[in-house]
């Protein structure tokens, strides 16, 4: 470790060397594609083909990146393969991305790579292992190795010579589409460099609002949370993964402090475009833990305030730029690209080697239409409508706001609308498709119908008349039984393409030749009659978060019920501001935080409360000393920051109920004779109901106590706090004590515990309350009597 | 040739993506790409010209593919290979007159004139060039071929490779002078300025325009005093950058809005314009929003002016303009996105977005409209754009260019 931090020191040193001004001017930008999410929001498609090369709009998805990047006049990109690398290197070889002039681009290719952090680290460790060719070789020489090993090594290194980032280079994923001006956020970087050695990243943002009820951005990620500052535009905080439920985020303190001004923005959208100093590949080497671009990477450096690293925003404002993640953004930035926010990547210019397209006018806006389809006259294509190559629309067939590739066979009275119809599908008469993705290959026998939402892989066949429901995701290919919870390790058990290739032909095979066979196991649904490929369940995540981050607009019923849901939750927070108070870090009006400390007392009191009579009822069983039992009682008086008043009624309390616990020998009601007068005539009035045992117990847990409840009784108004809580506890938790209520009170005088000053002022104090409070107050009247008449006597 | 096979697959990427646009730079890129091919070229002795005419169409075609909206690329090819053919002709001309020892003695004057001058009629404001004439009448019978057999069954097939040189040399200078012209044109057009503006007259124009902008810094300049309207043309409101530069020549310029356009024309003595393309009928192909002000300049009887070079002179007529030949542009140069976003959210109950953009960069303005156009070579009516394209191109170039158009 120690090493590697030496290292990366060295490389740090070396780049600061070689920067100066003219040396960045004529540095040619790189970048570093990453042409594998790792993740799985794509299965089951990214099963049988990597997600850079799903066709957008009829063109794969990391030509769109491609040719953003040369245009933004990066000079060399890294393509950076896992899964599925033999097919992302063999299409970009066939491609004429290889061939252009001034644009170099180059693969990188690698397995076992599962996160973005692994494959920044792989591409740093090559990096570095320049410097370490010298003294690996020694070390091959001394290990003594075969030549033959020692040849490899050496072609391994020439290999990596090739890939060497010596500047400033620009972190893009392989499905980013975008036409944004890089200059200006180059130059900020740059600037910001000079100034400020630990300025490593700057973030392209853009404003987006989400959806104030769905809470997700229109590209279907979650609602991000970001601080910035407003003058710096340094990025402070990063919340992707907000709980909404608590409806509160929080914000370290320490921000709040450092930074004069923090703009909280939930409407900005990450667009996942980094423009990154060299020390962001040792950063993530550094740090084994960094896997996530975003959660581990971003996050890690905000709250590592050791290193100081510091991340910048740029927004754009009139340029796109948005990253596909699920389903919903492929939908989203389809419809942009048609609707030519992205220009120029959009259909009708050649951006790369995509047919020629061209646009014609449907009502009133465009469709693109390549030159050579068969159309039926009586077909009706709607506007917003992109159809490819040597695709054959049928009689009847309406399409709308769909894109459909290259060609493809649709027959007579066939209904798309909002759909993704890949390459070569077949769709027979009468098929209903309304917002779906259809693989490459599929074909759909006559009638079948498709739910909003259905994604069809590679190849299935829809049997005739089926009706596919809502949501449902049908391969060739089984879903994999085990699953791992943690998504990012997901993606790359996938080994390469062609391992898959020959599988998914097998099973194609296979159920051609077993079609019988297969649809009579049971445990796969069937695909109507003829039909081929397995429905996967759905289990991540559940069905209820399936609707949103499908191709399918979000239905109505789902829409109401959540802004429903909302107004509950809105009512229930302001609920919770006027009673209980959220202990929201974020609120800091001074009405909340006393409801805060009101709620918080509440607690402590019940807690404090358990404390003393766990401690009181220890203290019986084990005998310990009354002394001993004051101090700890003290000491949770202490942690508890309580009054005596609050111990002396908890002690009480705890006395009471061991009372009750005491086992009761018979039930039959003796009269204890006390030296009293009153004890008589009280006696006398509720002979029946006095559980004398009870009476008994509590005398004799009264005596046995007594100087613990002394320690706290130190004024009167601690006595009158014991009356109170006795009366409490007669109406609530120990209502056996109700009738006996006076004669303990009498009890509690004669040991000296109350007085009588006390007693009476109790009794002075209820004078005024309602008829229910005086319950006790009338039952030991007489004894209230006695006493006036006592002291009066004794005036 | 590596380096011209990357000059050939250079320009059409760079067309492709947008890189290079406006009728000046492509002409003039165009231009320079095509001499690269004749120097590069290996003429094989036997076919002439002919070999020469294919290669130049071959990268020509791959031009205009790469772009179709930008028809100066198609204009420059379409004239080069007419200088090509009136070049590989002139020798012929030669040998024809010295065969038939003719009377007409104007003919060999005329490719002798020709062959000085090199270039056809590009260089002198004259418009029926007789040599062209000439051309048009041997061509008519049976056009392609005839070049081709007086070439390939050259009797002089000694001469052949001594004219085969002398072609190539010939050729050269002459589409060095269309480079030169492209070049100068505007100084071209600017030298009329004295003849159409006249003295406190008040001029309206809109967006901004290089020959516009000459054209009245040349009236500036030899003492007129005037006043213009600029119209700011959106979206991309150019007409501040107008504004901006003629303030700098010391020129009063008052900025208003496209909308403001009929308030303000009753005012006006002239709207002087620049376009993207003259049209083979006489109307204009130019920056939206100008078939309102040629409306409104109608209304009010207000001449309205083209000024165009002859590079923008193209051979196409205009079918299906809206859509065939115009650009739908970024929608995000009208309306903020991000302002927006939450209304072009397709992801809501409804399947699409209500709100959509559409942003075409051209108008199509007929010719009715257009009281005269201001070229390099002089001042044309409408009426009169058919003849100089006929002077332009040869007609064998014409067909395969206009099928996809038809």
């Amino acid at each position: 470790m120690g090493a590697q931090k030496k290292r990366a020191a060295a490389a740090a040193a070396a780049a600061r060397v070689s920067e100066d001004p003219d040396d960045l001017a004529r540095q040619p930008l790189q970048a570093i594609l990453l042409a594998d999410s790792f993740t799985t929001k794509f299965r089951p498609i990214t099963l049988e083909r990597p997600k850079v090369l799903l066709p957008l709009v009829n063109v794969p998805m990391i030509n769109y990146t491609l040719a953003w990047l040369e245009a933004a006049g990066v000079a060399e990109v890294f393509v950076f393969c896992c899964a599925h690398s033999k097919q992302v290197i063999d299409y970009l070889e066939n491609s004429e991305w290889f061939s252009q002039p001034n644009f170099t681009v180059k693969t990188i290719e690698s397995h076992n790579i599962i996160s973005a952090g692994d494959a920044l680290r792989l591409i740093y460790e090559q990096n570095v292992a320049l410097v370490d060719i010298a003294c690996l070789l020694k070390l091959v020489s001394l290990s003594r190795l075969k030549l033959a090993t020692c040849y490899t090594l050496t072609i391994c290194f020439l290999v990596v010579l090739s890939f060497k980032i010596h500047g400033d280079f620009v972190l893009i994923s392989g499905d980013t589409v975008s036409n944004m001006s890089l200059t200006q956020a180059l130059q900020e970087h740059k600037e910001r460099k000079k100034k400020d050695n630990n300025a490593v990243m700057t973030m392209i943002i853009k404003k987006s609002k989400p959806s104030p009820i769905t809470r997700q951005s229109r590209l279907g990620t979650d609602e991000l949370f970001m601080a910035i500052d407003p003058n710096t535009k340094q990025l402070l905080y990063y919340e992707d993964k907000a709980d909404h439920s608590k409806g509160t985020i929080c914000l370290d303190k320490m921000l709040l402090a450092e930074n004069p001004s923090i703009s909280l923005h939930n409407d900005k959208q990450d667009c996942y475009i980094d423009i990154c100093s060299p020390e962001v590949l040792s950063l993530f080497t550094d740090n084994f833990d960094y896997q996530h671009l975003r959660r581990h990477f971003v996050k890690g450096l905000l709250l590592d305030d050791i290193m100081g690293y510091k991340i910048f925003t740029h927004e754009i404002h009139s340029s796109y730029a948005a990253r596909i993640d699920n389903y919903r953004s492929y939908d989203i930035v389809s419809k942009d690209i048609i609707q030519r926010w992205t220009y120029p990547y959009v259909p009708d210019v050649k951006f790369c080697g995509n047919r020629a397209t061209k646009l014609e006018r449907r009502g009133i806006c465009f469709t693109a239409f390549n030159s050579e389809i068969e159309q039926s006259r009586s077909a009706q294509v709607g506007s917003f409508t992109v159809i490819g190559y040597g695709t054959k629309i049928g009689s009847n067939s309406k399409i709308s706001d769909s894109v459909i590739g290259e060609g493809c066979t649709i027959g007579s009275n066939v209904l798309i609308e909002g759909s993704y119809i890949w390459d070569n599908v077949i769709i027979e008469d009468g098929c209903e498709l309304r917002h779906v993705i259809v693989c490459d290959g599929v074909i759909m026998k006559a009638g079948a119908v498709l739910k909003p939402g259905v994604v069809l892989s590679f190849k299935v066949v829809i049997g005739e008349r089926f009706v596919v429901p809502a949501y449902s995701k049908v391969s060739l290919l089984q879903q994999p039984t085990v699953h791992d919870s943690d998504e990012e390790l997901e993606y790359a058990d996938n080994s390469s393409g062609t391992v898959e290739f020959s599988s998914i032909q097998g099973t194609a095979d296979q159920s051609n030749g077993e079609m019988t066979s297969e649809s009579s196991e049971a445990h796969k649904p069937k695909l109507g009659t003829g039909g081929v490929g397995y429905i996967w369940s759905i289990c991540e995540g559940g069905q209820e978060e399936e609707w949103r981050h499908s191709v399918a607009p979000i239905p109505e019923d789902k829409l109401t019920e959540l802004s429903e849901a909302m107004d509950d939750d809105q009512e229930l927070v302001t609920q919770d501001r006027t009673a209980l108070s959220t202990s929201g870090e974020l609120i800091s009006d001074s009405n909340a935080s006393e409801g805060d400390d009101n709620e918080d007392s509440k607690d402590d009191s019940v807690y404090f409360e358990k404390e003393v009579e766990a401690t009181f009822l220890r203290a019986v069983e084990e005998n310990v000393k009354v002394d001993h039992v004051i101090l700890e009682v003290n000491s949770l008086r202490l942690s508890y920051n309580m009054t005596s008043a609050d111990c002396a009624g908890a002690v009480f309390y705890s006395m009471m109920k061991l009372a009750i616990k005491t086992p009761h020998s018979s039930a039959i009601g003796l009269l204890t004779l006390y030296p009293s007068p009153f004890s008589m005539v009280a006696s006398n009035a509720y002979p029946i109901y006095l559980s004398g045992e009870l009476q008994q117990n509590t005398a004799n847990i009264i005596t046995t106590w007594q100087k613990l409840l002394k320690s706290y009784l130190l004024e009167i108004d601690e006595e009158i706090e014991i009356i109170l809580k006795f009366e409490e506890m007669c109406l609530e938790s120990a209502k056996e004590f109700s009738p006996l209520f006076a004669r303990i009170l009498h009890i509690l005088y004669d040991k000296d515990i109350l007085q009588e000053d006390a007693i009476l002022r109790w009794a002075d104090e209820k004078e005024g309350a309602d008829e229910s409070d005086k319950v006790f107050v009338r039952q030991s009247e007489k004894f209230i009597q006695w006493l006036r008449e006592a002291s009066e006597e004794e005036d | 040739m590596p380096d011209i096979q990357a000059l050939v697959s250079d320009l059409p990427s760079k067309l492709r993506k947008r890189r290079v646009q406006g009728s000046y730079e492509t002409a003039r890129l165009t231009a320079e790409l095509l001499r690269a091919v004749i120097l590069q070229h290996k003429e094989p002795t036997a076919s002439g010209a002919a070999s020469l005419i294919e290669a130049v169409r071959r990268v020509g075609e791959q031009l205009i593919a790469a772009n179709p909206v930008e028809l100066a690329v198609g204009n420059i090819v379409r004239h080069v290979l007419h200088i090509i053919r009136e070049e590989d002709l002139s020798p012929l001309t030669d040998i024809v007159g010295e065969l038939k020892l003719s009377a007409e003695d104007d003919v060999e004057d005329i490719a002798e004139d020709e062959n000085s001058q090199k270039s056809s009629a590009t260089t002198d404001g004259c418009l029926l060039k007789p040599p062209l004439l000439l051309a048009v009448f041997e061509h008519l019978p049976d056009s392609a071929p005839a070049c081709q057999t007086f070439s390939s069954e050259n009797i002089f097939a000694g001469k052949a490779d001594k004219s085969a040189k002398k072609l190539k040399s010939e050729l050269i200078k002459a589409v060095n002078e269309l480079i030169e012209d492209i070049n100068t044109c505007r100084e071209g057009i600017a030298e009329q300025a004295m003849e159409l503006i006249h003295q406190n007259e008040v001029i309206l124009t809109l967006g901004h325009s290089k020959f516009v902008k000459e054209f009245l810094c040349a009236a500036k300049e030899k003492k007129r005093s005037f006043e213009v309207f600029i119209a700011d043309g959106a979206p991309k409101f150019e007409g501040h950058i107008l504004a901006k530069e003629l303030d700098k020549k010391g020129l009063k310029a008052i900025v208003i809005t496209d909308s403001a356009v009929f308030a303000m024309i009753s005012r006006v003595n002239m709207v002087i314009v620049g376009v993207h393309a003259v049209m083979a009928n006489g109307g204009v192909i130019a920056p939206a929003g100008l078939h309102v002000l040629a409306l409104a300049a109608k209304k009010h009887d207000v001449p309205f002016v083209v000024v165009a070079s002859t590079h923008e002179l193209c051979s196409l007529y205009p079918h299906n303009l809206e859509v065939l030949l115009n650009e739908m542009r970024c929608p995000s140069e009208l309306l903020n996105f991000e302002e927006f976003s939450d209304c072009i959210d397709y992801g809501i109950a409804s399947s699409s977005s209500l709100l959509h953009v559409v942003n075409p960069a051209f108008d199509y303005v007929p010719p009715e409209l257009i009281r005269l156009f201001v070229t390099d070579i002089g001042g044309y009516s409408p009426s009169y754009i058919y003849r100089l394209i006929a002077d332009y191109y040869s007609s064998e170039d014409l067909p395969p260019q206009q099928k996809p158009a038809s």
